[in-house]
């Protein structure tokens, strides 16, 4: 009986088992996609969205394109190497004219300005100076007369890289390079190069961070693992309880421990310990204390799984085959923990390298952080482009760091075998 | 019996007076006395709770004893700490490092003392011989089944020749089938290797298929220290009677006490039996009669039977395991009555039928009560 049923069953051609093996499977998927789906629109929205036309606006270059469409136009087919034909001034005359009438001049002026100081000068003086279209034949004099600058390459190479409608102008201004007039990449005048000192600043302040974190929180998260549970607990509500209060709080109440009429410093002048108050904030030091502080949880928590998870029989058997404890700790105990550490590690670095309140506030001038950069531009400045090349260079490393560390933990897991 | 036997051999390891409290009210191990010979296998047996595992925890020097000595070849090991002890050790889950592959879980004991590269190489390529893996050196301990892993545990443990080899519950995450294998493998390894095994288990079947000599605990005293065969044969008191093997209880009172046996009268009016007299303390004493499945006989009803151990009993159920079966009788107030029967006796006896149990007085142990 069983045998004839199943001989049956095999009789069916194959496609359709898969298709109602499918059929039986889509209903699961569907049900499964409904119940995420809520989330997968909201994240879209406010997070993949906003996150994709910041990279957009750090490539995207229209303002230019927009205004001076006919230069544009005219200079496409520019080599470069002399300044442009009578076509392009008279297309460039024709273009300032059309823009002040429309009122649009000072788009374009901005723009052109960060690419070379001054040019938002030559063109606003040339829109104000231009009466009507030239003559036939006499725009290149005309516009030459009333700035010289028009007769200089810089000034057409500046519109024509300009001209859209990608540009590479922002990403590079973020890693301090720039073209010159022959579109060679050169680097930037020393006045406009300080965002690859801003960057090493932030990995250097997020990698100290780090290390401290590291070397304050794995005797905690130690001690938290192996303490009996009613006692760890309670150690453990007073490793959440900074977690739990607000970062700006904790970041002024660093500012009263810290400030020169601070606890700190009153403290030791009153036991005779110093004369002079130290300064310990608005400095490298006071970032470091207060960035340490409100991140320590994140490396403590990782820390602290990854050491529950070892059982203590792995010391106990270390010590049984002959390994004093320092042995003990260094051979068994502590490559057992490293995924945490990873963990850890990579958690607060990668929090830290977009810290902005706590070194706004406890940090001096050559403590800010490219966060610190990235809010100037997007608010004072309104020089989005820049702002978003900084903030899609900082996002790339942080993406290359999490690629790095998930190749890591993936090895851990293939060699490391968690005991069954 | 708490004192272990007086050898002329020095012992190996002598556990003197020792006790252990973890909550300073309550004793773990009462006054423990014993004696370990060098190259004995040796099984600390009994319930959980017993102070078996205590009692291993402070030989391996991960328990320090409350009060008493320790003396581990002559010497004093109270206070030393657990890597200069030169013990063995295998634990219940393998305690295999995660980390290392096999080879360098094996390699690890002879690397802590600063053994040559050359002879860490010799000596973990011939304990890999021995539990036949040499092609899974560069394994994981994760990549390997249990009983691999028990096997790499055990090489681990004897690669550096410890003068003694604790094992605690080291097959009890086994199965049934594997976990027999295994009994026999170790007891190979004791046998050829001439080691000294400390073995704690709670598995009676266990115990009895390897070990030289037995301890048995309860309440954190060794209620009998024993070869297998004796403790079977010869319990000393109602404990190791029933934690030993199967056996039937019949509970009564001591009528008359000779030198070797004694008259009890069954509780209930059940009749009279004569039982050999073991730990009873004289006429008019309760007792508990331990009576071993496999040395009682049924006889129908009026059956004619020598001997002075009859009685009636009413048949409640019988079970076939297979190589024998089980009847399960009702005497004497005790319904749980077993009696082990060749395969196919049992198809004879219907259930509620009348019958009658005999057994021989010198199968009928006269114990403590229950």
């Amino acid at each position: 009986m069983t045998t004839a049923s199943v001989t049956g069953a095999d009789a069916k051609p194959a496609v359709s088992l898969r298709r109602r093996l499918k059929q039986a499977e889509r209903a699961r998927q569907l049900k499964a996609l409904a119940l995420v789906a809520p989330l997968l629109v909201f994240l879209l929205f406010t997070f993949a969205g906003p996150i994709a036309g910041m990279l957009w606006r750090a490539v995207d270059d229209r303002e230019v394109r927009q205004v001076l469409p006919q230069t544009v136009a005219a200079l496409a087919g520019w080599d470069g190497k002399d300044l442009p034909n009578e076509d392009a001034f008279a297309a460039l005359a024709s273009d300032i004219l059309a823009a002040r009438a429309a009122g649009t001049i000072a788009i374009a002026a901005k723009r052109l300005n960060y690419a070379l100081n001054g040019f938002r000068t030559i063109l606003t003086s040339t829109a104000r100076n231009l009466k009507a279209v030239p003559e036939r034949g006499a725009a290149k004099e005309t516009l030459g007369k009333i700035n010289a600058a028009w007769r200089e390459r810089a000034t057409w190479t500046t519109i024509k890289d300009a001209g859209g409608p990608l540009t590479g102008f922002y990403l590079l201004s973020a890693l301090d390079l720039t073209r010159n007039v022959d579109g060679a990449i050169i680097a930037a005048p020393p006045d406009q190069a300080i965002y690859r000192e801003v960057f090493t600043r932030t990995f250097v302040i997020s990698l100290s961070v780090t290390v401290l974190c590291l070397m304050l929180g794995f005797p905690v998260a130690y001690l938290l693992a192996t303490l009996p549970p009613a006692r760890s607990n309670l150690l453990m509500i007073f490793v959440l309880l900074p977690f739990w209060t607000s970062l700006l709080v904790r970041t002024c109440a660093w500012i009263v421990l810290l400030q020169s009429k601070g606890v700190v410093n009153d403290s030791l002048q009153w036991l005779g310990i110093i004369d002079q108050p130290l300064r310990l904030i608005y400095n490298r030091f006071g970032v470091c204390v207060a960035m340490t502080h409100v991140l320590l949880p994140f490396m403590i928590l990782p820390l602290y799984s990854s050491m529950k998870a070892i059982s203590p029989a792995y010391m106990r058997a270390a010590a049984s085959l002959g390994a004093p404890p320092v042995t003990a700790f260094l051979r068994i105990y502590l490559p057992q923990t490293l995924p945490g550490i990873g963990a850890g590690s990579l958690l607060v670095f990668i929090l830290a390298l977009g810290y902005y309140i706590t070194p706004a506030l406890v940090g001096g001038a050559a403590d800010q952080m490219i966060s610190y950069f990235i809010a100037l531009y997007t608010t004072e400045t309104a020089n989005w482009g820049l702002a978003s090349a900084l903030g899609a260079l900082l996002l790339l490393a942080t993406l290359l760091l999490a690629l790095v560390y998930g190749k890591l933990v993936q090895g851990q897991q293939v060699t490391g075998g968690i005991k069954n | 019996m708490e004192a272990g036997m007086v050898t002329p051999e020095p012992a190996l390891v002598r556990f003197s007076g020792i006790q252990k409290t973890y909550d300073g009210e309550h004793l773990v191990v009462k006054n423990l006395d014993l004696d370990i010979r060098k190259g004995e296998f040796i099984t600390l047996l009994g319930p959980s709770g017993s102070g078996k595992t205590t009692t291993l925890m402070m030989l391996a020097g991960f328990e320090v004893p409350t009060q008493g000595e320790i003396y581990l070849a002559g010497r004093p090991i109270k206070n030393m700490p657990p890597h200069k002890r030169d013990i063995g050790m295998v634990f219940q889950n393998y305690a295999l490092f995660p980390h290392l592959t096999i080879a360098e879980n094996i390699a690890f004991p002879l690397s802590v003392r600063n053994t040559s590269k050359a002879d860490v190489q010799e000596r973990v390529g011939s304990a890999l011989r021995m539990i036949k893996m040499e092609t899974l050196a560069h394994r994981r301990p994760g990549q390997l089944s249990g009983g691999q892993q028990q096997r790499v545990a055990l090489a681990r443990a004897l690669v550096f020749n410890p003068q003694l080899v604790l094992m605690d519950e080291p097959l009890g995450a086994l199965d049934k089938r594997l976990r027999e294998q295994m009994q026999l493998e170790i007891k190979q390894l004791h046998e050829t290797m001439g080691i000294t095994v400390v073995y704690v288990t709670h598995d009676q079947s266990e115990a009895l298929t390897m070990s030289d000599r037995i301890a048995v605990f309860n309440d954190g005293i060794v209620q009998q220290i024993d070869k297998p065969d004796a403790l079977y044969e010869h319990p000393v008191n109602s404990f190791v009677a029933h934690f030993i093997g199967e056996n039937n209880v019949l509970s009564g009172t001591v009528e008359t006490v000779d030198k070797v046996y004694c008259r009890v009268a069954l509780a209930g009016g059940g009749g009279t039996v004569t039982a050999r007299a073991i730990n009873v303390s004289g006429a008019g004493a309760s007792t508990s009669l331990s009576v071993r499945p496999e040395r009682i006989a049924i006889v129908p009803d009026g059956a004619a039977s020598d001997g002075p151990n009859r009685l009636p009993a009413k048949v409640q159920n019988t079970i076939y395991l297979g190589d024998h079966a089980l009847a399960v009788l009702d005497v004497a107030g005790n319904a749980e009555f077993m009696v082990k029967l060749p395969p196919g006796a049992h198809d004879s006896l219907s259930h509620g039928a009348d019958v009658f149990v005999t057994f021989r007085p010198e199968d009928c142990l006269a114990l403590d009560p229950v």
